[in-house]
């Protein structure tokens, strides 16, 4: 019953619940461009910072939430999602997040409109900017651009929740009552990483080339376990197993979508909302012209578009997944190791990847620094610049010559500290940090190696000093999958 | 805002509610850790400046955040965009960090974040604090030793901290007792009006180390106590 509201008061709280909205998805999105999100506090109320808060708004944004919204606010029934996936340079995409805004029924007929109702929805966006980098996502968005970007959709209606996988997770934001109902604020969000990819029937057996020197032991998983053995740790390493598989991808990955369904790369030219510098469009991947929005940072400019949201897309993806999650085919173990000088190997640690194909080796350098040329190590760090990699990267596409090495099976996957972004130095840092700190045990020193000879390790050479290395490897988890790949 | 152990025993008053959050870390952890707690309550309890107009009515300023990058740690946070702030709250975690090194090798203290509001006295008293909401952090410094088991760390730590920012939030969610929007006459007790970009509630922060020597001495009373009863 709205008859115990004042009309001032029920205008007041209309206009509140719509601006908290906007809001609502302009934090969430700006949560998920992959940068560092920074604005300044004012002593001096301005007047248009809606909940006392600095929160910039984005105008694209803005745009699509208004019309996602088409004039209506979160009712009973009526909530508004954001939806937050991921897509892989190569088309393959995931949903990670839903975030809704909901209203319920339960209504708080005391409580004071333009006070305590604005306060506690300025605390829920306070909240939500806080959760908004707990969740796994935020550690992906921030690596995101040359393998996979984040991209982020607005609906309006019923939740949907199915293309998160089995076991999703919710974490709930916060309530504020009114006198119309409450608003909730919640998030679910996808424990289950293991990618699908959604072109099956591609040999799953790769073989790839070998890698040598300088190759870097890391330890990851993405595997398909079940989530309760998941954890976001995971999220910390690189996810390239869902990345880059042709060799051209290696642009910065912007790009309008909608305006222009046949020409899905074209960017917006400079002049239109904020001067964003051309690049060279980039042949299509097969993929339609992407409905979905990109969290990627253009000087505040983000394409425009106008197109239906690609929601069956996104099912016919969901759903070929879900009868892949759990298959235990779709693991693909792969182990590194570092050869660092004569007598000298670093642990291994068992990897475990759940893409099918590893696109990622089909690129991987054999004799190379493989620094230099990965591109994880050297992102593209300007829109208008072609990356540098890509010309290594079209060099690098050889099929994999076998040599009956194990090297083959094994890919590299880089080992990146936290938020770093590495515009200078060749190497990683975390990994330059990493190897003085941790300098690899001496072989000759290991107890189990003590009866080999050092004539021996020098005429054995790389394939069984791997073999070695995991046998004295605490973690016996390696052991077996080790011994199968090098049985095969 | 003085920055001092607190007394052993000190019990927050009635109606006063307390949270505790405990996290084992390794001690170049401490500092960011500490921090992302503190940050993410002062978050949700600093607003705007607030500027009284003649009628009594006042508006309030606005608050910017930050993204903060933890270095030790695989983990993000927002704070409120206040260099001010930032530096009490360093230089308070600052000595936390010193006062846990220095005190041996148990390595267990907690860290307190106190929110309370100024009843002024008539003289000769003096104005009591009165807190309303209590936050105590307990620390546990592991000792790690290879890169692998620090590695590791970094990435549980990390996880346990988001369990903590979602904790945090739960309680700021429950809506419960707020001190009263002042009256210009009494905005100082309530709020700390010192800082010139953004107003937090009035807080001040303390901390305690666990020492071995403490703790033997607590196990002593109790038994003398129970031993007393016993007769």
């Amino acid at each position: 019953m709205d008859t115990d509201l004042s009309s001032q008061d029920r205008k007041d709280l209309d206009k509140f619940i719509k601006f908290f909205a906007l809001k609502t998805v302009q934090v969430i999105v700006q949560a998920r461009l992959g940068e560092k999100i920074c604005t300044r506090s004012s002593s001096s109320p301005t007047g248009s910072d809606w909940f006392n808060l600095a929160i910039k708004d984005i105008p694209e944004v803005t745009h699509e939430a208004k019309k996602a919204l088409a004039g209506q606010l979160p009712a009973v029934g009526r909530s508004m999602c954001v939806e937050i996936s991921l897509k892989t340079s190569e088309g393959d995409s995931m949903e990670l997040e839903i975030w809704c805004l909901e209203m319920n029924e339960k209504c708080d007929k005391e409580i004071k409109v333009s006070y305590t109702v604005y306060n506690r929805l300025s605390l829920l966006l306070k909240s939500l900017l806080a959760i908004t980098r707990v969740t796994p996502a935020y550690r992906l968005s921030r690596k995101q651009g040359h393998e996979y970007v984040i991209l982020y959709r607005i609906y309006f209606g019923e939740v949907q929740l199915s293309g998160l996988g089995e076991g999703f997770q919710t974490v709930r934001v916060g309530t504020v009552g009114t006198p119309v109902g409450t608003i909730t604020l919640s998030c679910a969000y996808r424990i289950n990483l293991a990618f699908m990819s959604t072109r099956a029937g591609e040999d799953n057996g790769a073989v790839y080339p070998s890698v040598e020197d300088s190759q870097e032991v890391c330890t990851t998983s993405f595997s398909t376990s079940p989530p309760s053995q998941l954890s976001s740790s995971r999220l910390s390493y690189q996810p390239a197993a869902l990345g880059v598989g042709s060799a051209d991808t290696g642009y910065p990955v912007l790009f309008a979508g909608g305006l222009n369904a046949a020409h899905p790369h074209q960017l917006i030219g400079p002049g239109k909302e904020g001067g964003v510098p051309p690049i060279p469009s980039q042949p299509a991947h097969g993929t339609q012209a992407d409905q979905e929005r990109m969290c990627t940072p253009l000087d505040g400019v983000h394409y425009s578009a106008a197109t239906p949201s690609s929601s069956e897309d996104t099912e016919t993806v969901s759903n070929s997944s879900e009868g892949k999650c759990g298959s235990p085919r779709d693991l693909l173990e792969t182990i590194f190791i570092r050869k660092v000088g004569a007598f000298v190997n670093k642990p291994i640690n068992q990897v475990t990847m759940a893409n099918l194909d590893i696109p990622f080796a089909m690129f991987a350098p054999k004799n190379v620094e493989l620094e230099d040329n990965d591109p994880m190590v050297n992102p593209p760090d300007s829109p208008d610049t072609e990356s540098p990699l890509q010309g290594s990267l079209h060099s690098e596409g050889s099929s994999g010559s076998s040599t009956g090495n194990t090297h083959d099976d094994f890919v590299m996957i880089d080992f990146k500290p936290a938020f770093s972004k590495d515009d200078i130095l060749p190497m990683d840092l975390g990994t330059f940090y990493r190897e003085f700190q941790n300098p690899p045990q001496l072989s000759s020193l290991s107890i189990d190696i003590g009866a080999q000879s050092m004539a021996e390790d020098l005429a054995e050479g790389c394939c069984r000093m791997l073999a070695m290395a995991v046998i004295q490897t605490p973690k016996t988890n390696c052991t077996s999958d080790v011994s199968n790949l090098v049985a095969s | 805002r003085t920055h001092r152990p607190a007394l052993p025993g000190a019990a927050p008053a009635m109606n006063c509610r307390a949270e505790v959050l405990e996290v084992s870390v390794e001690g170049r952890q401490v500092e960011e850790a500490m921090l992302a707690v503190l940050h993410t309550v002062l978050l949700h309890r600093s607003t705007g400046k607030f500027h009284y107009k003649k009628e009594g009515t006042y508006s309030i300023g606005t608050v910017g955040t930050q993204d903060v990058d933890c270095d030790f740690i695989d983990f993000a946070y927002v704070r409120v965009s206040s260099e001010e702030l930032d530096r009490a709250l360093r230089k308070a975690v600052g000595e936390f960090k010193d006062a846990l090194r220095n005190s041996g090798s148990d390595g267990m203290g907690q860290i307190s974040l106190e929110f309370y509001q100024k009843k002024k006295s008539r003289w000769p008293f003096s104005d009591e604090c009165i807190p309303w909401e209590l936050w105590t952090i307990k620390v546990n410094v592991v000792n790690l030793a290879n890169e692998q088991e620090r590695q590791i760390c970094r990435e549980k730590v990390g996880e346990k901290l988001c369990e903590k920012i979602i904790n945090i939030v739960e309680v700021m969610n429950r809506h419960e007792y707020l001190p009263k929007m002042p009256t210009q006459s009494e905005v100082d007790n309530v709020f700390d009006t010192s800082l010139k970009d953004v107003q937090p509630y009035l807080y001040k922060i303390s901390y305690q180390i666990t020492d071995s020597l403490g703790t033997s001495v607590t196990t002593t009373m109790r038994r003398l106590i129970k031993d007393t009863l016993a007769l």
